[in-house]
């Protein structure tokens, strides 16, 4: 009987033990991001609205929502955040419209409103610092040939890649990237740009589900309840089966 | 039936007091916990973000409108009009108390405190009101002329419901006799300057 | 004051009465609770069942409140999620709550499974049990489907069109079949219209049908217990089984305290862990459906993926869906399969607790290996033979194994 108990347990175990489906993708490097840090996640927004706005959308999060979320007054979020004519009742959408960017980069710039719940924080923020310039252009080491150009080039600088030929398993040589090197300086130091990309990895990760604010701080009151209760409740049983003879 | 006569697997302890209190415990906390996972539920049909931005407040410029005219908006889905009453409207208004049902709009309901005065505005002249009759939610019509009507021989001017015969008068004071039993609800608003009137914001300063 | 009391009192007895005269409100109170005797010695996988139960009522109740705020249309699907999630008050916890209830109702109704596969619940008398149970197993995958589907997001559509595919390999009908099922030439806004309408509405009602006629007939015969044990053979002068409690009390308090240690562990998920690591919420399915872009993977949700692996295990795809149907079909007959004089496997032989181990190995090897990218096929077949070896080949250790002797009465 135990033994049964045991390899159930220990098969269930191993079933957990599969790494999680959101971590695909090779080597990304860890974030770092804690979406509790409001100044990191107020400084991510004007990032985001500056560097990415220009061309992608967050169609589902309206810029009152942030400016609640995060703790902004409606006029900031007025004078710093809104394009153009927007309101701060409207959902967060690039002054670009989808169609004409689409016949110009041949694919419209996706919606972001819920990429770091897709791809996950790791992608964004390895993505963000994976830039690297070739002679043809820009290229990245997740996602190879992006169809973006480094926008933040003159805050990180411009990377070069160091190469090296390998060997794949089918025998033939293939050049991979082993590692990113700067080339030439950009605005800010290495340690400065990691910062401004967590910061927007973090405000994408809250605009992907804004109730990750509030949902833990409920959840520990949720638990602290219901282990009152259970414990009641395991009193209350264990009262009762004195009764049963054995 | 011999209900006397004991389970063989099951001896009930002699004292019952414990469990008793335990029984107690566990139902009240139990029903603490219903009711809490109830409120997320209730309050998940309350208007949502969306219909609340849908009901922002609305702006309406009034510059143009002329004397006894009324121009209508939509806000929150109810018929706003909003009515420059004219010297005559105004001084009639005082003169019809006797045949009113709440003259003095004494029905806290029916208007903000500071609609709450003889004209049921807060300039005179400019009258806002929630025109939905407050019987069954018909929009009444506005018959601004004085004299008689098939509805009303002393007819000064006012709303008259054509769904059930509600008649208001031209500060949506509702007639005895009617229907409808409350006047006509002023909604919250503001002015931004001379020309410009905000539904759904309430002066600076007023609650 | 007193006099009050008394009226209110009176007043009470004669509604409670006129009701019960009328509806039976208190025989169905005695019979299915206070004199409905259960075997003493129920132990932890006795949980799961009730369990299953509260599941079930989590899933109607959040259930209906999504579909207040749900647009079963192609366009708006996938939006009207987010509005849910973020412009409903509550929305997500409901959303929450609904996710990963349908992940939990699956861990729940598998141990439930297990627990009757351990003591032989499905045994004379109580084959028909087992049956209704194993119906509400098919529906409840269906149910889950097509649940899946509504978000619209890229899993939703490819999962789709992956499994409503698989109709395509029935003989000369196949075609029209999935073209039918679908509705449109491809997975589209009338799939998932009919989806929904299935999913709210029909296969609810079904499933309920089938609860109902389950607990009918566990209630017609009693429940089996650990030891496999018939509590029914020794009764007292007035008809009740020695060794049994009646369930109420005995077994709502147990119930009870169950459903808290349950809820703990459900709230923690929901509240700290709603994307279950990516197997209750996928990470791709918060991306729009798509039908020009496919994912690299479309592996089915967790509870799916033991079935899905023996569907891989064979390359001609007709018979893979056989294999696939087989597997889940086959539970049907394992009353008739065992051919144990003994129920619980407490006292049956060493053939049956290993069967029944490599089974549960094979189960949980086929779920990880569905899920997986490149599963060897070889490892595929292996477990896929286990799997169908274990309900195949049950006539014959069943029936040539040394049992032990069960007792007459539950040992102390």
């Amino acid at each position: 009987m135990s033994t049964m108990i045991r390899s159930l347990a220990g098969a269930v175990l191993l079933l957990i033990a599969v790494p999680g489906l959101a971590a695909k993708a090779g080597n990304l490097d860890s974030a770092g991001t804690n979406v509790f840090d409001r100044a990191s996640l107020q400084r991510g927004a004007a990032l985001f609205v500056n560097y990415c706005m220009g061309c992608h959308s967050m169609q589902y999060q309206r810029y009152q929502r942030v400016a609640d979320d995060l703790g902004l007054s409606e006029e900031l979020v007025e004078q710093t955040l809104l394009l153009g004519d927007q309101e701060i009742s409207d959902y967060m959408m690039s002054s670009m419209p989808y169609e004409e960017s689409a016949d110009w980069f041949g694919k419209g710039p996706p919606d972001l409103t819920l990429t770091a719940r897709s791809r996950g924080p790791d992608w964004i923020y390895t993505f963000l610092r994976g830039y690297y310039l070739t002679d043809n252009g820009w290229n990245n080491t997740v996602l190879e040939n992006p169809a973006m150009p480094h926008v933040l080039w003159d805050l990180q600088g411009i990377q070069r890649a160091l190469t090296e030929t390998v060997t794949d398993d089918e025998g033939n040589s293939v050049t991979v990237v082993t590692a990113l090197e700067l080339d030439s300086a950009g605005r800010l130091s290495t340690e400065e740009y990691d910062r401004v990309v967590r910061d927007i990895t973090a405000f994408m990760e809250y605009a992907a589900e804004p109730a990750i604010l509030v949902r833990q701080r409920i959840g520990v009151w949720v638990l602290l309840f219901l282990a009152v209760f259970t414990f009641v409740a395991y009193l209350l049983y264990v009262d009762y089966w004195k009764d049963v003879k054995k | 039936m011999s209900e006397t006569e004991p389970l063989a697997s099951v001896q009930p302890a002699p004292d019952q007091s414990r469990r008793r209190l335990l029984l107690a415990s566990t139902g009240v906390v139990g029903a603490v916990g219903v009711g809490a996972a109830a409120w997320p539920f209730l309050a998940s049909l309350r208007p949502s973000q969306r219909a609340r931005i849908i009901g922002a407040p609305v702006e309406v410029f009034i510059g143009n409108l002329e004397p006894g005219q009324m121009a209508r908006v939509q806000w929150r889905g109810s018929t706003i009009g909003i009515m420059r009453r004219t010297e005559r409207m105004l001084n009639d208004l005082e003169g019809l108390a006797g045949r009113l049902r709440d003259p003095d709009s004494n029905n806290a309901d029916q208007q903000p405190e500071y609609a709450r005065n003889l004209y049921r505005s807060i300039r005179p002249e400019i009258l806002v009101l929630n025109i939905h009759c407050t019987h069954l939610g018909c929009v009444p019509q506005v018959v601004p002329e004085v004299g008689a009507q098939p509805f009303d021989a002393n007819w000064r001017g006012g709303f008259f419901c054509p769904c059930h015969r509600s008649t208001f008068d031209l500060a949506g004071r509702v007639f005895s006799g009617v229907p409808a039993a409350s006047n006509l609800l002023v909604p919250p608003y503001s002015f931004i300057d001379d020309d410009h009137v905000i539904i759904g914001v309430d002066p600076e300063g007023a609650a | 004051m007193a006099k009050t009391a008394g009226t209110i009192g009176r007043t009470v007895d004669a509604v409670d009465n006129w009701v019960n005269e009328r509806a039976g409100v208190k025989a169905f109170w005695k019979q299915h609770l206070s004199e409905y005797w259960a075997p003493k010695n129920f132990n932890l996988w006795y949980f799961f069942g009730s369990l299953s139960l509260l599941v079930l009522v989590n899933q109607l109740l959040t259930g209906i409140f999504l579909t207040m705020h749900y647009k079963p249309d192609a366009e708006y699907a996938f939006a009207s999620i987010e509005f849910i999630m973020r412009d409903v008050e509550w929305g997500w916890l409901i959303r929450y709550m609904h996710s990963t209830g349908a992940s939990l109702f699956f861990v729940v109704v598998y141990l439930h499974m297990f627990r009757a596969l351990m003591y032989g619940s499905y045994k004379k008398p109580r084959e028909l049990v087992w049956v209704l149970g194993v119906a509400i197993f098919l529906v409840l995958m269906a149910e889950s489907f097509m649940g899946y589907v509504l978000p619209w997001g890229q899993m939703s559509y490819w999962g789709a069109q992956v499994i409503i595919s698989l109709f395509g390999a029935v003989p000369i009908v196949g075609t029209e079949l999935v073209e039918w099922i679908r509705g449109d030439f491809f997975v589209a806004d009338a799939t998932l219209n009919r989806f929904f309408a299935l999913h709210v509405v029909a296969l609810p009602m079904v499933l309920l049908l089938l609860v109902v006629l389950h607990l009918a007939a566990l209630h017609e015969v009693g429940s089996n217990n650990p030891e496999g044990v018939d509590i029914k053979a020794k009764k007292d002068a007035q008809g009740r089984p020695l060794d049994a409690v009646p369930f109420h009390p005995y077994y709502t308090v147990k119930d009870i305290f169950g459903a808290g240690v349950f809820l703990l562990i459900a709230a923690f998920i929901i509240f700290f862990w709603p994307e279950g690591g990516g197997y209750f919420l996928k990470p791709d399915n918060f991306v729009m459906a798509d039908p020009l872009v496919t994912p690299d993977h479309i592996p089915p949700v967790w509870y799916f993926t033991a079935f899905y692996a023996i569907l891989q295990a064979v390359p001609d795809k007709l018979m893979g869906v056989i294999l696939m149907g087989a597997a889940v079909l086959i539970l049907f007959l394992v009353p008739w399969l065992d051919r144990s004089p003994v129920r619980s496997l407490r006292y049956r032989g060493w053939p049956s607790k290993i069967a029944l181990g490599l089974f549960v190995i094979a189960f949980v090897r086929l779920s990880m290996l569905g899920l997986a990218q490149d599963a060897s096929i070889l490892e595929l077949r292996f477990w896929t033979l286990v799997y169908f070896a274990f309900f195949i080949l049950m006539p014959i250790w069943t029936t040539f194994e040394n049992t032990k002797p069960v007792p007459e009465r539950i040992p102390s």
